[in-house]
């Protein structure tokens, strides 16, 4: 196709394209696409944003989009186009994205992204270029395939029974809510190309004006891939096409939707993250000393605020500025009835994260007290929830506490703060901080404030239990 | 300084939002949703995006297009989803679009489970999507690192523009530690000469990979292999903890890099002489520290990795021959304990055979 008058969103010379004839496009005599970039570009032009419209040129005979279209280019993946362009508006709002796409790309390969774009309503405007037939690869059935039809994949023609039907994209993408305005049309004759130029037109209108996403399915034609001159695939086009693919406006709420799909984006200014994440905030932090290095197996029932236990000791060792790591089972230590989490609170880096050896030990049930007391070093601290473990662990070996802390819990006024209880107690045993520091520590990381005071006369009870014994 | 107790996937993202990143595109998948969760959180609270996309490949397809604007931009997932990305990482690495992607790997292969492993690493090291192309692999082992290293990884991805990779595994996702906040500074970079924003000072650039003239192609290669040589030439990092008179250097990465840490006093109080050398970047990988570790011929090696040998390959190429190195593997969600650990650094600094053959 000889280029004589062009609209000003083309280049004037196709520099990005290779080979001698810069002037000429690629596409083959008689393609449909030539056509509809005439009409994408006057449309352009008219509405004066070729400074700010972005092309996403798809795999397909218009991958090579970009050597046209004198606006920014964008190359995507097959099928991609709809998820490219989102990442396009989204990061610039005020630009306005073009994706145009082929039916191999839209309606097979790329299905899920052009639902999904639809679907969630983005501001962009897809035109679908729908020659029932892939062109670049070679003549392939496409999913708009005719019933009957020959291409170089069904050459006894495409059968119901073998290969489905071709699929209605327009009809598909009028069903979704957020969807704006789908509108099929065509280019058989003078009269399609007269609808189709205005609906490309508001298509990229709607879009400049916020109103949300438009689709605009255009029957094209591919004389090569159909194997026929270009008057008959004209009238192809026409006669047999449009009945399989039928002309009009399936959706419009254009008019209803001013400005409602513009989504806002604001740029990066660091002073903002700062106050956002509290960078200059002072830190709550209180050093005190650290006796020993505690390596922690928290273990029980799930429910049992197990790995809440776990939480709270380590923010009280972060607080007192002591090098601390949380993990829960995760993995093998999942199964077997427990609930369990590792906790280290060291002066030294912590190396693993994963307590094999600890030095103490909660128990809040029996199968817990089965897997992990082996496990315990020597001398080291262990604390059962007498009232639910009816055992007692090796008191040659280890340093044992039994304390009914469900109970004790019950009576401070839930059992939910049992492992706070346990956590008192533990805190008791170990001497690792006071009990002041303790106290101070929850106050800051108990989230519920009405839930303070439980948790200090549950930290309070479990604490006296062990230096008191009640 | 702000410290806060969180979850190495959260760092990621609070280290994100520090470095300029405003936009985020995931899919849901464990173990790897709360950096999702995180995202939705706090992008939309400072004005930037959130999308929970259709797909894996519609996300990676969502950074390909914020990246192309010269917008910091990231996604994340778990082994089987960061599979299902890798058309695109191929792609962002052709256009030479500044990203980071992050794998939280778990077991594999096929569903596997959801417990870490390491077996993603010939994936995101050597490749995964197609044609010649590298990704700038960075390997935290605690969530401070989480942070700080998704910060300089953006960083590092518009230095290049190159996508980089955050690998780390379950464990060091899930694991909960202080992490001191980064101070957000303004981004040293422009992109004006190769982005499109959809402005009139853009409008002429174009965002693609594709190069049709076999010439053509081949000089893109030839290009962008002599910025990953440059990269291999500046950007490798690694912590070096008492391999200087260590008869076994061992190697060892995220998780079992921990687990290795925590052995190396203890197996030298037995009288073993044990070093760790932690890759930081997994590509560009430490191979000139471990050559020259190497040189004289008397160290012996190990790779300690949750996988049945990946690591171990490139170790083997650094070391070239003149020591021997060992592999020791655990899978399936598996991690080597400390005493586990011991028992073959003795193996193998008295000439035994490692149990099991290396891998359990």
């Amino acid at each position: 196709m000889k280029t004589t008058t062009k609209a000003t969103a083309f280049y004037n010379v196709f520099e990005r394209k290779g080979g001698p004839h810069k002037e000429t496009t690629h596409y083959c005599p008689g393609c449909g696409h030539g056509n509809v970039h005439k009409m994408i570009a006057e449309a352009m032009d008219d509405l004066g944003i070729n400074d700010k419209t972005v092309f996403v040129s798809p795999v397909g005979c218009s991958v090579f989009g970009y050597y046209y279209f004198d606006c920014g280019n964008f190359q995507a993946a097959h099928g991609r186009a709809p998820a490219v362009a989102t990442g396009i508006k989204r990061a610039n709002p005020d630009s306005v994205v073009i994706s145009y796409q082929g039916d191999g790309d839209l309606a097979a390969i790329g299905t899920a992204e052009t639902l999904h774009a639809a679907n969630r309503g983005e501001n962009i405007t897809v035109f679908f270029v729908n020659n029932a037939i892939y062109g670049m690869t070679g003549g392939q059935m496409a999913p708009t395939t005719l019933i009957e039809q020959k291409t170089a994949t069904t050459p006894r023609g495409r059968v119901e029974s073998e290969h489905g039907n071709p699929i209605k994209m327009a009809e598909i993408i009028s069903t979704l809510p957020a969807a704006t305005y789908v509108e099929r049309v065509a280019i058989g004759n003078s009269k399609h190309i007269m609808k189709a130029r205005k609906a490309i037109r508001k298509a990229l209108k709607n879009q400049v004006e916020n109103r949300g996403y438009s689709f605009v399915e255009i029957l094209s034609v591919c004389p090569t891939g159909w194997k026929m001159d270009s008057p008959d695939a004209r009238d192809w086009l026409t006669d047999q096409m449009i009945e399989a693919f039928p002309l009009g406006v399936y959706k419009d709420e254009s008019s209803e939707r001013e400005d409602g799909w513009y989504r806002d984006v604001k740029p990066f200014v660091p002073a903002e993250l700062n106050k956002y994440f509290g960078v200059n905030a002072e830190a709550d932090v209180a050093p005190v000393d650290l006796k020993k290095d505690l390596f922690c197996k928290f273990a029980g029932f799930g429910g049992q605020g197990i790995l809440t236990m776990g939480l709270f000791l380590a923010q009280i060792g972060m607080r007192a500025d002591h090098n601390v790591s949380w993990i829960p089972a995760y993995g093998p230590e999942m199964r077997g009835g427990t609930a369990n989490c590792s906790v280290n609170v060291s002066n030294k880096r912590i190396g693993t994260p994963l307590v094999e050896r600890p030095n103490v030990m909660v128990a809040m049930n029996l199968p817990s007290l089965e897997m992990f007391e082996k496990d315990v070093v020597d001398g080291g601290v262990i604390l059962v929830d007498s009232g639910i473990v009816d055992k007692t662990p090796d008191t040659d070996r280890l340093d044992v506490v039994m304390i009914p802390a469900t109970e004790i819990a019950d009576e401070v006024g839930t059992p939910k703060v049992a492992n706070v209880v346990m956590l008192g107690a533990m805190i008791a045993a170990t001497d690792a901080y006071s009990l002041d520091f303790v106290s101070e520590t929850l106050k800051v990381v108990v989230k519920k404030k009405n839930l303070i005071d439980m948790n200090l006369a549950a930290l309070q009870r479990g604490y006296d239990f062990v230096k008191n014994g009640s | 300084m702000s410290r806060q107790f969180m979850k190495g996937n959260d760092a990621i993202v609070v280290g994100a939002l520090q470095a300029g990143c405003r936009a985020y595109y995931g899919y849901p998948i464990t173990p790897a949703s709360e950096i999702a969760h995180a995202a939705s959180l706090h992008f939309p609270a400072l004005g930037g995006t959130f999308i929970q996309a259709e797909s894996e490949v519609a996300a990676i397809n969502m950074v390909y297009g914020t990246a192309g604007m010269g917008i910091r931009t990231m996604t994340a997932s778990s082994s089987p989803g960061f599979s299902l990305k890798q058309e695109g990482m191929s792609y962002l690495a052709g256009a030479e679009l500044p990203c980071v992607v992050v794998n939280i790997q778990r077991g594999g292969p096929g569903l596997g489970n959801i417990a870490p492993e390491q077996a993603d690493y010939f994936q995101v090291v050597k490749g995964g999507g197609h044609g010649n192309y590298r990704l700038i692999t960075l390997a935290p082992n605690c969530a401070q690192e989480m942070c700080d290293l998704t910060s300089k990884a953006f960083d590092l991805a518009d230095k290049w523009r190159n996508p980089a990779c955050i690998l780390a595994d379950g464990f060091i996702g899930q694991m909960m530690e202080p992490v001191e906040v980064p101070e957000a500074k303004e981004i040293p970079f422009d992109h004006s000469d190769w982005c499109v924003r959809g402005d009139a000072e853009t409008h002429k650039n174009l965002v693609s990979s594709i190069v049709l003239e076999p010439e053509d192609l081949e000089a893109h290669n030839f290009k962008l292999h002599k910025k990953y040589l440059e990269i291999q030439e500046s950007e490798v990092l690694f912590e070096d903890y008492k391999t200087e008179d260590a008869d076994l250097v061992v190697v060892a990465y995220g998780i079992t890099s921990r687990v290795v840490y925590s052995t190396i006093d203890q197996a030298r109080e037995l009288g073993l002489k044990v070093g760790l050398l932690r890759p930081i970047t997994l590509w560009p990988f430490p191979s000139e520290k471990l050559a020259e570790l190497a040189a004289d011929g008397t160290k012996k090696f190990l790779s300690v990795e949750l996988s049945t040998g990946q690591m171990i390959e490139d170790v083997k190429l650094a070391v070239n021959g003149k020591c021997p190195v060992e592999l020791y593997g655990r899978c399936g969600g598996v991690v080597p304990g400390g005493e586990e650990l011991i028992q073959r650094y003795e193996e193998i600094m008295n000439g035994k055979p490692i149990s099991d053959g290396g891998v359990r």
